[in-house]
């Protein structure tokens, strides 16, 4: 399946901003941070389509995930 | 009492008499400081009723007990009075250093009372105060007059808060400016000002803010600080990328008002966004006084220096004006800071007027031949700019949206409550939010109970944004502890790292009582009630606890939060119950004598 993620603030440094990826069907949130190299603990806010998600999430074709590291402003 | 100077002074203008009176310490506690103390002074000696650019009206400035203090951030002040933007109360909070100079100088507040004939400001040296002619800056922008002002007192330390062009022409959306970038931004308090001719407040101040106990302050220092250090938002997120960093956040959760909004999410916003700011325009980042944080952003464009664009600035002047060009959103924020206008309203109005066009209210022959169309980077500074001086078209929109688009019987396209501008979030994707703003004594406001931090930000704890179980507590609670922070003269952002128990302990420290954070909450229920009897004695009935039309009756169009809706009929009587009010929203006998305000 294909996906679109995004990445944020300081997880853009020596990493993207944005790129299309091909994993397997049902593939989990929690090993696409892995991946990433993104450890959980540094994760603020993680978005499917949106949608808060976490890392028990399981993905689908087509789904955009967008990754923040803990930020607040206002 | 330590913490307070236990001063207060009062000015009349029409007179010219100054007189300093003694802080009643009783009261100062009943109401903590700042925002409260001085909500309580206009609501003890302003009629509700009152014109608000009359001479009755008057004018506050306020700092709290750890203004001036060793309490990190304790730089705030609140700038008090009746506003005549919404005809609300009007409590309006800036940083940078002219609180703590004002304190240092030996004052809780400023009243201003009545009204100069001729332009006039004041210049404080501690217990030197007098009223000095105005006339050789009257006119002039915000950096200019700040400059003169400086010089003119003789000590470059002096801290200047002055109104600039917009304040003088009574722009309803006018603000008031310190150390040039700093702002007392929303309400039209800066329209007040103007209404006295009263053009600036200068300060000198050399003594200090002493501690009741400084062991103790010092330990309670010591972990609020390590706290703060530990707290990724204020460690690193707001110093590396200041409040900017939110456009990317709220706009991939599908709330990002675009286009006056008529949507909620826009593929552009990452060229507006505050990555995009850090890597192409920050100079340095700033802080105020105190404070560890330092979100401030100086940027630079075309070799002017400025401080800002904020969030709720990038987003008013970018997405919700179709407009995804950095150079020319920096530029506008740097014109409302040197006329001195509200950045989130100036730019909501702008929108809301791009939306008339859009709609055909607006004639072509009444734009000067000015494009005033959504995406219009020329239109967001030549407006700004016609604004400020209060050009043509550009007089009426400095009224604010609600007005300007009533003149077309069109007031539903403004977005706003209780005529005060809406901020940077659609309140359809998030209901607690939504509720906030619903019921903010100021009108629509995100600084009054901050709760995009739950909902979205998951600070400190996530939170469905979509469900109202609960939600009316929340508000509430954050609500009654934001009172007590504004009051305080700390900065909000200190709250995303510590929470009521801190700011119990510093406020003890610092003031020498041991108070629980029971009775500090209760202080913030207090400050709200007194500010809600005001409103509701100034005419602001219940039935304003409400939002824009396109709000409450169309769902989200498009986005990542597509059909979501406001359920703000749902919540508000839990609300109101919460509150112990009546189902109607007057609180109840009861409640006002539980917090002592029978
Ligand atoms: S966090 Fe930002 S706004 Fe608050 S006191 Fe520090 S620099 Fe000023």
């Amino acid at each position: 399946m294909l996906l679109e993620i995004r990445l944020f603030a300081t997880f853009r440094h020596r990493r993207f901003k944005t790129k299309q990826m091909e994993l397997p069907v049902g593939f989990l949130l929690g090993n696409l941070l892995k991946k990433l190299d993104i450890s959980i603990k540094n994760v603020g806010i993680l978005l499917v389509n949106g949608k808060h998600s976490d890392k028990e999430t399981r993905l689908i074709d087509g789904d955009v995930v967008a990754i923040f590291p803990v930020v607040g402003g206002g | 009492m330590s913490g307070y100077s236990g001063t207060i002074l009062r000015v009349n203008l029409s007179t010219s008499e100054i007189k300093k009176e003694e802080l009643d310490s009783k009261l100062a506690l009943k109401y903590v400081g700042g925002r409260g103390l001085g909500t309580y002074f206009i609501a003890k000696e302003v009629d509700p009723k009152a014109d608000a650019l009359s001479g009755a009206n008057k004018l506050i400035f306020a700092t709290g007990p750890l203004t001036g203090s060793k309490a990190p951030t304790g730089g705030r002040y609140m700038v008090v009075t009746k506003s005549p933007l919404s005809g609300t109360i009007a409590s309006s909070n800036s940083g940078g250093f002219f609180g703590a100079e004002l304190k240092k100088a030996g004052y809780d507040l400023i009243i201003f009372e009545g009204k100069s004939e001729k332009p006039c400001y004041l210049s404080i040296k501690d217990d030197q105060v007098e009223l000095r002619d105005a006339s050789a800056c009257w006119g002039k922008k915000v950096s200019q007059a700040t400059d003169l002002l400086t010089e003119a007192s003789g000590d470059p330390k002096s801290r200047v808060a002055v109104i600039g062009p917009a304040g003088e022409k009574l722009s309803l959306i006018a603000s008031i400016m310190n150390e040039k970038y700093r702002a007392a931004g929303r309400s039209g308090v800066g329209a007040v000002m103007g209404s006295k001719n009263l053009k600036a407040v200068v300060v000198r101040g050399t003594g200090s803010v002493e501690s009741a106990d400084e062991e103790k302050t010092k330990t309670v220092i010591k972990d609020i600080l390590a706290k703060i250090k530990e707290n990724p938002v204020t460690s690193t997120g707001l110093p590396t990328y200041g409040t900017a960093v939110l456009v990317n956040v709220i706009n991939e959760t599908g709330i990002y008002p675009t286009k006056n909004f008529q949507e909620a999410y826009t593929p552009s916003a990452d060229q507006v966004s505050g990555e995009t700011l850090a890597e192409k325009y920050l100079v340095k980042k700033t802080a105020c006084f105190r404070c560890p944080i330092a979100c401030g952003r100086r940027c630079q464009i075309d070799g002017v220096e400025g401080e800002g664009p904020e969030y709720e600035t990038l987003w008013a002047y970018s997405a919700d004006c179709g407009v995804y060009d950095l150079p020319s959103v920096i530029k506008a924020n740097n014109l409302c800071n040197e006329y001195g206008l509200d950045t989130i309203s100036a730019g909501a109005t702008i929108a809301c007027a791009m939306e008339l066009v859009e709609k055909g209210h607006i004639k072509d022959d009444e734009l000067d031949g000015t494009p005033l169309e959504f995406g219009s980077s020329e239109a967001i500074i030549e407006w700004t700019r016609k604004m400020g001086e209060g050009e043509g078209l550009g007089a009426k929109m400095a009224q604010g949206s609600y007005r300007f688009a009533e003149s077309y019987g069109a007031a539903e396209l403004s977005m706003s409550v209780k005529k005060l501008e809406l901020p940077a979030y659609d309140p359809r994707g998030v209901q607690g939010y939504g509720l906030n703003c619903a019921t903010t004594n100021r009108g629509g406001c995100h600084v009054r109970g901050y709760l995009i931090s739950p909902e979205i930000l998951s600070l400190p704890e996530g939170i469905d944004r979509n469900s109202i179980e609960g939600k009316s507590a929340w508000v509430k609670a954050f609500q009654d502890l934001t009172g007590v922070i504004d009051s305080l003269g700390m900065c909000l952002f200190t709250s995303f790292a510590i929470g009521a128990d801190e700011y119990t302990s510093i406020f003890n420290a610092i003031v020498g009582q041991d108070w629980t954070t029971e009775k500090l909450m209760q202080a913030g229920d207090r400050i709200w009630n007194i500010e809600r009897q005001f409103n509701l004695a100034a005419g602001i009935d219940p039935d304003q606890d409400k939002l824009p039309k396109r709000i409450l009756e169309e769902a989200i169009p498009e986005g990542p939060s597509k059909g979501q809706a406001s359920k703000l009929g749902e919540i508000l009587g839990q609300y109101y119950a919460d509150r112990g009010w009546t189902e109607a929203g007057i609180p109840t006998p009861e409640k006002l004598a539980e917090l002592e305000l029978a």
